[in-house]
């Protein structure tokens, strides 16, 4: 993961960068898979993996691949980038260790909700009856978040009216789509932008 | 350094390679001129603060937070709620952004932060 990344840096392609881009995507999902979170780890091969690369790519065909060449590489942002990372480090050697049962994390709310789900709100799986019930407020607001992006991008590139911006009407049906997350469409889509 | 202090600090390992991801992705943000390439760079640090989030919430021994007879310890179903939004956000915002660059390009001509940036210029002497 730590490899794509890097390489995410030097590549120039951008084609390559959003392919590989989706790439990190999947060993993320991966990655949540081993630490337990199933539902994530779906979510994020989908969305993650799926939509926004199928997203890019649309921008791709609309400017273009290539990036330009640059001669010097930007020293300053590099030791900018070092030092947050040590500062960062730094900061780790307080925290609870991982897989630590006696975390903070774990002595709040969370015990609580494995406890008294099951019979509160129902289904076995913890992750939707908090989703769902406990934390109903946050997904209502992460809808509202969706569709004020949605009619954002309506209105950026959407009702453009001269003919010269390429593919405007394909792209609004792509961004639609991406309202609902419908996820067996992003294949068609990805034809359709190719 | 003895065996324990080894260990010890191999506990923080997680933190460690959420901080290798995230500086990639902030070094991406603001060391590279293209916008598209920008976007991906705010992916990559997104990423790795969900990683962070989820490796908090495991629990050693653990299963996956779904209710099983015979299952005791359970890994914490509260962060993994928090990123399972985060990340249907962040794809809504990454589309707001991808927009915002392909209005870019149809004004400017060009994806790259510092031909704008003179192109502005221009435009300013001239006015």
């Amino acid at each position: 993961m730590a490899a794509t990344a890097y390489y995410l840096t030097r590549l120039r392609n951008l084609f390559a960068v959003v392919m590989l881009s989706g790439v990190y995507s999947l060993f993320a999902a991966a990655l949540y898979m081993v630490l337990d979170a199933v539902d994530v780890a779906f979510t994020e091969a989908a969305v993650g993996a799926g939509i926004s690369t199928v997203l890019m790519l649309g921008t791709l065909s609309m400017t273009t691949d290539k990036e330009k060449v640059r001669k010097k590489p930007p020293l300053t942002a590099l030791i900018l980038v070092f030092m947050t990372g040590g500062v960062l480090v730094y900061g780790t050697f307080d925290m609870p260790r991982y897989g630590d049962p006696n975390a903070p994390i774990h002595q709040h709310v969370a015990n609580r909700f494995i406890e008294r789900s099951g019979e509160e709100v129902g289904p076995p799986n913890i992750v939707t009856s908090v989703l769902a019930s406990y934390r109903g407020y946050d997904t209502l607001g992460e809808t509202a978040v969706v569709f004020t992006a949605a009619v954002g991008v309506l209105i950026i590139i959407g009702r453009s009216k001269d003919r010269s911006m390429p593919n405007a009407k394909a792209v609004r049906r792509r961004e639609e789509d991406d309202d609902i997350t419908h996820e067996p469409s992003a294949k068609e889509k990805e034809d359709a932008s190719s | 350094m003895s065996w324990e202090v080894v260990t010890d600090l191999l506990g923080l390992l997680n933190y460690w390679v959420v901080i290798i991801l995230m500086m990639a992705g902030f070094y991406v943000v603001i060391a590279q001129d293209n916008l598209v390439k920008k976007i991906v760079g705010l992916n990559i640090f997104q990423v790795s603060v969900f990683v962070f989030y989820i490796s908090m919430g495991k629990v050693s021994d653990g299963t996956a937070p779904i209710l099983e007879e015979g299952i005791e310890v359970y890994s914490n179903p509260l962060p993994h709620v928090l990123i399972l939004t985060a990340i249907v956000v962040g794809v809504a915002t990454t589309a707001l952004a991808l927009a915002l660059v392909v209005r870019i390009n149809h004004s400017y001509g060009s994806i790259e932060e510092d031909e704008i940036q003179v192109i502005e210029h221009d435009e300013e002497e001239i006015a």
